[in-house]
């Protein structure tokens, strides 16, 4: 599998403020990645680093195979940037916005980019009105049309859908997905948690050193393991007993009626379960699966390095 | 460095800036008013006027106006004197209107959050920083040289011929088309210079426009008889613009960092 993204050591300090800390993570061609973490965590530094905006203090990054800091211009070439504020020229219109950065991008048929990706956004027949008169989420639209002109290999998304309505965001939820299955690396930066845990393949949660690195799926077994929830007609401490009785089930416990099992595997270990409660004279009425959300996961990461940093400072 | 891409930022700052009413305003006002200034004076002193009257009634005109006038009668040299006087006006405005568009065009992109994708793009620092002064010095020198074509129409309609002769010797050619467009550079680097510093536009303009102190200057020793604007003093202030653009030229490009530009600004 080919590395689009590799970093190594990464850091970057502003004086003495450490922004990035020693960030070393493998990012595959094709993969959704999710950078994740609470504001001043390093997530846009480490974006403008690896898009040769800023150059790293410490350690090493090669983006599409060019070496940060020493390839920048074939960098540049090569990503696509959704900045945390879209950045349009207001006075210009929607077709002119995307044909200066298109000529700045040297793309060969101007036109034709333009066209492909503002009939894809929905934003043709509004292409000659002046940016200014757009809404934030057309703008956003537009500054993700303009990260795509030139086709590039790695997309990296700052908070790509950040003061959207639902419509437009789930607008461009759509379109990340239609650019994952074009093969596309793209790297989001995102508070929105439910948005990463739809999107992205694997999140680092990060707080200017990585915290977490794994799929969400993965890391809420890591922290959790997994849960499922059986709606019993009668949910009782019987049933409770022989359900715990079987070595692969962790935890068994009683909730507002329902049967909830904590175990390592329900897709092999689920039919067995219900046997044995169908045996007792268990009647089920449901199975389901109690997902964490990525929240909890986030929560636990985060939760975990202030505690250990407050704990440092008091020693 | 590619010239395509210069260009592209040249048309696409004049598609923008020139949208911006206090940008339009520098550009449109101020020749209007240089030019037609002059023009009314030479206009409202074609009877002569009062030193018109007091060198025909002297026996000989004064050294000083002698050696500025050469061989015009005492009318047309007051014409000539006069309007002189405003040579200084061709000169500011090469300097005052780049300066004005430069500070808009570069602080602008910080104020529109438009830089970082800019810089993001595989541009060179050297090709944006070129598109953008080009962008600035090329209207300048537009208007200021149209400006002073109208002028010229102006006076041969409305001077003498004598006058009109005089006013296309070399001293003036070589201020409006030499020094000119080294003053427009001088501002830009300036204004480049400044504009990289700070996060307002109109800052930037404030501070970019006392560059035009030392033309006044020049314009008040003129005024008062301190200076005499000549081929001499014209051709040193060239020369001395010459290393100074030279020098603010290569400042202002190493002082646009884009990383301190980036992370500087909030």
């Amino acid at each position: 599998m080919t590395e689009m993204i590799v970093t190594n050591n990464l850091s970057k300090s502003f004086g003495d403020n450490l922004a990035v800390d020693k960030l070393s993570i493998l990012i595959p061609a094709g993969e959704v990645f999710g950078l994740l973490g609470p504001n001043g965590a390093g997530k846009t530094t480490t974006i403008r680093m690896l898009s040769s905006l800023i150059g790293p203090t410490g350690g090493e990054a090669f983006v599409a195979g060019f070496e940060v800091g020493k390839n920048d211009y074939d960098i540049r070439k090569n990503i696509g940037i959704l900045t945390e504020a879209p950045g349009m020229y207001d006075r210009l219109s929607a077709e002119r916005n995307l044909a200066f950065f298109a000529s700045m991008y040297e793309v060969k048929d101007v036109p034709g980019q333009i066209e492909k990706y503002l009939r894809m956004l929905g934003l043709w027949d509004r292409r000659k009105e002046e940016v200014g008169k757009f809404s934030k989420g057309m703008k956003q639209k537009l500054a993700i049309a303009r990260a795509l002109l030139h086709e590039p290999q790695v997309l990296f998304l700052d908070e790509p859908t950040s003061g959207l309505d639902p419509e437009a965001s789930l607008l461009v939820r759509e379109f990340i997905q239609e650019l994952r299955h074009a093969g596309r690396t793209i790297v989001i930066c995102t508070h929105n948690l439910n948005e990463a845990d739809r999107l992205c393949d694997r999140i680092a949660v990060f707080k200017s050193h990585l915290l977490a690195l794994d799929s969400p799926a993965n890391l809420r077994r890591q922290l959790y393991g997994r849960t499922v929830v059986f709606h019993l007609a009668e949910a009782n401490e019987k049933f409770r007993g022989v359900v715990e009785a079987k070595e692969f089930v962790q935890e068994a416990k009683l909730a507002e009626g329902k049967l909830i099992v904590t175990l390592d595997d329900p897709e092999i270990h689920n039919p067995e379960l219900i046997r044995v409660l169908v045996e007792q004279g268990a009647e089920i009425r449901f199975v389901g699966e109690l997902r964490r959300k990525l929240e909890d996961v986030y929560l636990h990461f985060v939760n975990a390095s202030s505690n250990s940093e407050n704990n440092n400072e008091h020693n | 460095m590619n010239t395509t891409k210069i260009w592209e930022i040249m048309k696409k700052e004049w598609g923008e800036v020139f949208k911006n009413k206090i940008v339009l305003f520098a550009v449109a006002f101020m020749p209007i008013l240089f030019t037609v200034l002059p023009l009314y004076i030479l206009y409202s002193t074609q009877g002569g006027g009062d030193i018109a009257q007091a060198f025909s009634a002297a026996e000989e005109m004064p050294s000083e106006f002698a050696a500025v006038c050469g061989s015009l009668t005492g009318s047309d040299c007051t014409q000539f004197f006069l309007v002189s006087q405003f040579i200084i006006l061709f000169l500011m405005m090469p300097i005052i209107i780049p300066v004005t568009i430069a500070s808009y065009s570069i602080v602008g992109e910080k104020t529109t959050r438009t830089l970082e994708p800019l810089l993001a793009t595989p541009l060179t620092t050297l090709e944006l920083l070129a598109g953008k002064a080009f962008a600035a010095v090329t209207p300048a020198l537009v208007v200021t040289w149209l400006s002073y074509i109208v002028f010229m129409v102006g006076t041969s309609i409305i001077a003498s011929t004598a006058v009109f002769l005089k006013l296309l010797e070399p001293v003036w050619l070589l201020a409006i088309f030499g020094l000119g467009p080294l003053l427009s550079v001088a501002g830009v680097s300036i204004a480049v210079m400044i504009s990289s510093r700070v996060n307002d536009p109109r800052i930037a303009e404030q501070l970019s426009s006392l560059v035009v102190l030392p033309l006044l200057a020049l314009f008040m020793g003129q005024s008062f008889g301190l200076v005499t604007v000549n081929e001499t003093v014209i051709i040193w202030i060239a020369l001395i613009l010459l290393v100074l653009d030279a020098g603010m030229l290569y400042f202002a490009t190493q002082l646009f960092q884009r990383e301190t530009i980036l992370t500087r600004w909030k």
